[in-house]
């Protein structure tokens, strides 16, 4: 095979020029390599089986109940925060989601938050401005050195501590209050035009991106340039708008009121949620800042020179030049700062958020199912990860073909 | 915590303790020379270690009986702290031998958590404390509160059914750690706490800033029996806590207390004192221990009285009332059943 290959160390290996002869199976090294992995599958399933039926004898022999249907069961306890209607008399199974969708929930937005303010604090590390660039750089360094928990427990700690206890919450805006209990603010009822405000909120956005393409082509083939910000920004206001008005206008609103214990109506962010998506964006945004930057300073500096020799302002440089290549270098370990931001939300049992570990721990404790609610848990977020991963990685194949 | 759940997985996984067997804990306790008692962390009254590393408390004072009994040294006891969640799983791998530690007597507790409960040492019932100056007075009247709740208790179910019954409503704020919940409520996080009423009056003495701003609600709204418990499949232990824990309640029945009991042992005509005490009969040898294994629980520990006062009594910070857990005879619920 390697034989017309150079010689190594200047020596001609016999076996070289020889005539292929058929060689014994265990000396093939496509078979003999097949053969190692099923000899491990087989031993790893053995082990597994072995783990398993072990695991359910030992259980049985204690009188410790195990299995799933317990997932039907009456749950019993209630759960603070909630994003689907629920109540005690569901089941666990129906509690597992609560808790996954909270999950989801401060994930999400602290996905989100955590990029816009990684984004802007990696660009300010690299301003010219002395100023600016050192306040990033003290930014990154004392929330990226910080341990996560600590920084959950301080913000907790300052919502609850400073702020004035609910009979006293202070009145930020009109209608809206901030005490230890919260953020308490009023929420627009649209009745029954709702519906339709839904619909025309997704018809504006899809109108908005096509507005976009157009805008895009015809700067191509005419070099004129369109407001697309506007337009669209225009759009995506207008048209529910124009629903809410042609359904008759209907307005209520829904204001927090002051109840015997705490307000009522409205809608609220709690102090939990609030220290956790404050915890959880501010720590993810050090690296990010740090992710953003390196990716930008991956971009050779020919690229901006050559930008700005086309007279592009220094925002389009960013923007349309700098950024889109950035993107490249920033996008896999940026995936991998998502995974860790939606694994690291699980330190809410830390300061009493109801998220997914919260839940499933609330459950193992009634139920002593230890076994089974850990598995839920660790399939749950392996499956969230995977899933992001992948979406990730459709956006990084995306952004990859940008390269020329 | 996730980790003790793994705890439980690996030490179910690995066989780690084995199943237990008739006397393997006696054997093993005997051995070390010491009981491994798993406790409360801190809560004032039941089991709390000073600032010298001692624990007191009426739990603690049970594993010291046991200790006495058995390795006939009632300071010869490992403390294992344990949070409200970590309790049944370190009872089952075999962390401790009896886990003391106010824990409720349940149906699903008992059959499905591999141990058994065996005398209650605390008959108490779940209330509510709020701050004075919210100017409640009844429990009925918290509908809308927002309360903080230790999770892994049977505290968060009750709360669930109570307002459920009586068409309330409220917003839990769970938090696994006993500190957290804590300090979220001093805190003013939530207008209301709610745990076992010895709880309450525990933590008021001892964690409220100033015990005066807040009150306990009248109503119990829940039965909280609380007592030792063991593992299962050990029935010669088991026996061995339980009657442990009837000979502190049979002293007080007859009057054996610390401080009379070795005139007593000597000079008692008494036939049920004569028993007790080893003088007459074998009933030490019945469980597998010597005829002196109750004189020592009275002499170094007490009985069942002496400890309720010592720990949890009218004359401590915690100031309970004797109620349910007086003696049958004084119309209270402790009753021993008879050693003979
Ligand atoms: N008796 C109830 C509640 C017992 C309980 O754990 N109470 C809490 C609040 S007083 C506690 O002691 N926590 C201490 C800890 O977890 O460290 C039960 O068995 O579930």
């Amino acid at each position: 095979m390697r034989s017309d290959g150079p010689s190594r160390g200047g020596f001609v290996q016999p076996a070289a020029v020889q005539p292929p002869r058929r060689v014994p199976l265990w000396r093939n090294p496509t078979a003999r390599a097949v053969a190692f992995q099923a000899v491990a599958i087989a031993v790893l399933l053995v082990l597994a089986v072995y783990l398993v039926s072990t695991t359910i004898a030992n259980l049985e022999q204690r009188g410790i109940r195990s299995g799933f249907d317990f997932l039907e069961n009456e749950a019993g306890f209630r759960i603070g925060e909630t994003l689907i209607p629920y109540s005690p008399s569901d089941s666990y199974a129906r509690a597992f989601l609560v808790g996954l969708l909270n999950t989801i929930h401060v994930s999400a937005l602290g996905i989100v938050l955590a990029t816009i303010i990684g984004i802007l604090v990696g660009i300010a590390r690299l301003s010219r401005n002395w100023l600016i660039a050192r306040l990033a750089s003290a930014f990154v360094e004392t929330v990226r050195n910080i341990p996560l928990l600590l920084q959950l427990f301080f913000w907790y700690a300052a919502i609850t501590g400073l702020l004035p206890a609910v009979r006293d919450a202070v009145a930020v805006l009109p209608g809206i209050y901030l005490s230890k209990s919260g953020l308490m603010f009023p929420v627009v009822k649209l009745g029954n035009a709702f519906p339709f405000v839904a619909i025309a909120l997704l018809l504006g956005i899809v109108a908005a991106f096509a507005f976009r393409t157009w805008a895009k082509r015809r700067q191509d083939r005419t070099g004129e340039r369109t407001p697309v910000l506007l337009v669209g920004t225009g759009l995506i206001v207008g048209f529910p708008i124009v629903a809410w008005l042609v359904s008759g206008a209907p307005l209520e609103l829904d204001v927090p009121e002051k109840g015997r214990f705490t307000y009522s109506g409205g809608s609220s962010v709690t102090p939990e949620f609030l220290a956790l998506l404050l915890g959880l964006t501010i720590y993810t945004s050090g690296f990010i800042a740090e992710i953003v930057r390196s990716g930008i300073l991956a971009v050779p500096w020919g690229q901006t020179e050559a930008a700005r020799a086309l007279g592009l302002r220094q925002g389009r440089i960013l923007r349309l030049v700098v950024l889109p290549q950035a993107l490249r270098v920033i996008v896999p370990p940026l995936t991998s700062q998502y995974l860790n931001l939606t694994k690291n939300s699980s330190l809410a049992v830390a300061i009493g958020y109801p998220d997914l570990v919260s839940v499933a721990n609330t459950s193992l404790n009634q139920t002593g199912q230890a076994i089974e609610c850990i598995s839920i848990m660790m399939a749950i977020y392996l499956t969230l990860s995977l899933s992001t991963s992948a979406f990730m990685n459709w956006y990084n194949r995306r952004v990859a073909l940008v390269e020329r | 915590m996730r980790l003790t759940g793994l705890a439980v997985a690996a030490a179910a996984l690995l066989g780690v303790s084995g199943p237990a067997m008739a006397g393997a804990t006696l054997d093993a306790v005997k051995e070390r020379g010491a009981v491994r008692c798993g406790v409360n962390s801190g809560l004032a009254g039941f089991s709390i270690a000073d600032s010298q590393g001692r624990w007191t408390g009426l739990d603690v004072d049970v594993c010291r009986a046991i200790a006495a009994a058995v390795v006939e040294d009632a300071e010869k006891v490992e403390w294992v702290p344990l949070s409200a969640q970590q309790r049944f799983t370190a009872l089952q791998s075999g962390e401790v031998d009896v886990l003391s530690r106010n824990t409720t007597w349940t149906l699903t507790r008992d059959a499905s958590l591999g141990l058994h409960f065996t005398v209650i040492t605390f008959y108490d019932g779940q209330g509510f404390m709020v701050p004075a100056n919210l100017g409640v007075d009844s429990a009925k009247d918290l509908s809308g509160a927002e309360v903080c709740v230790q999770s892994g208790t049977t505290t968060e179910l009750n709360l669930a059914d109570y307002f459920r019954a009586n068409g309330m409503e409220f917003k839990p704020v769970v938090f696994e750690s006993f500190e957290e919940s804590k300090t979220a409520f001093f805190n003013g996080r939530c207008q209301v706490y709610t745990t076992d009423r010895s709880g309450l009056a525990s933590l008021r003495a001892s964690d409220a800033p100033n015990p005066k701003d807040y009150v306990i609600l009248p109503e119990a709204i829940s039965k909280e029996p609380l007592g030792p418990a063991v593992r299962r499949g050990d029935d010669e232990w088991f026996s061995i806590v339980k009657w442990v824990i009837y000979a502190t309640i049979e002293a007080e029945e007859y009057g054996v207390t610390q401080a009379n009991v070795d005139e007593l042992k000597a000079n008692s005509e008494n036939p049920v004192v004569q028993r007790l005490l080893g003088v007459s009969g074998e009933m030490g040898k019945l469980l597998g221990l010597d005829n002196e294994w109750a004189y020592r629980v009275i002499k170094q520990v007490g009985n069942y009285g002496e400890i309720y006062d010592r720990n949890v009594g009218p004359d401590t910070p915690i100031g309970l009332d004797r109620g349910m857990n007086d003696l049958w005879t004084r119309g209270g619920l402790m009753y021993a059943m008879p050693i003979r």
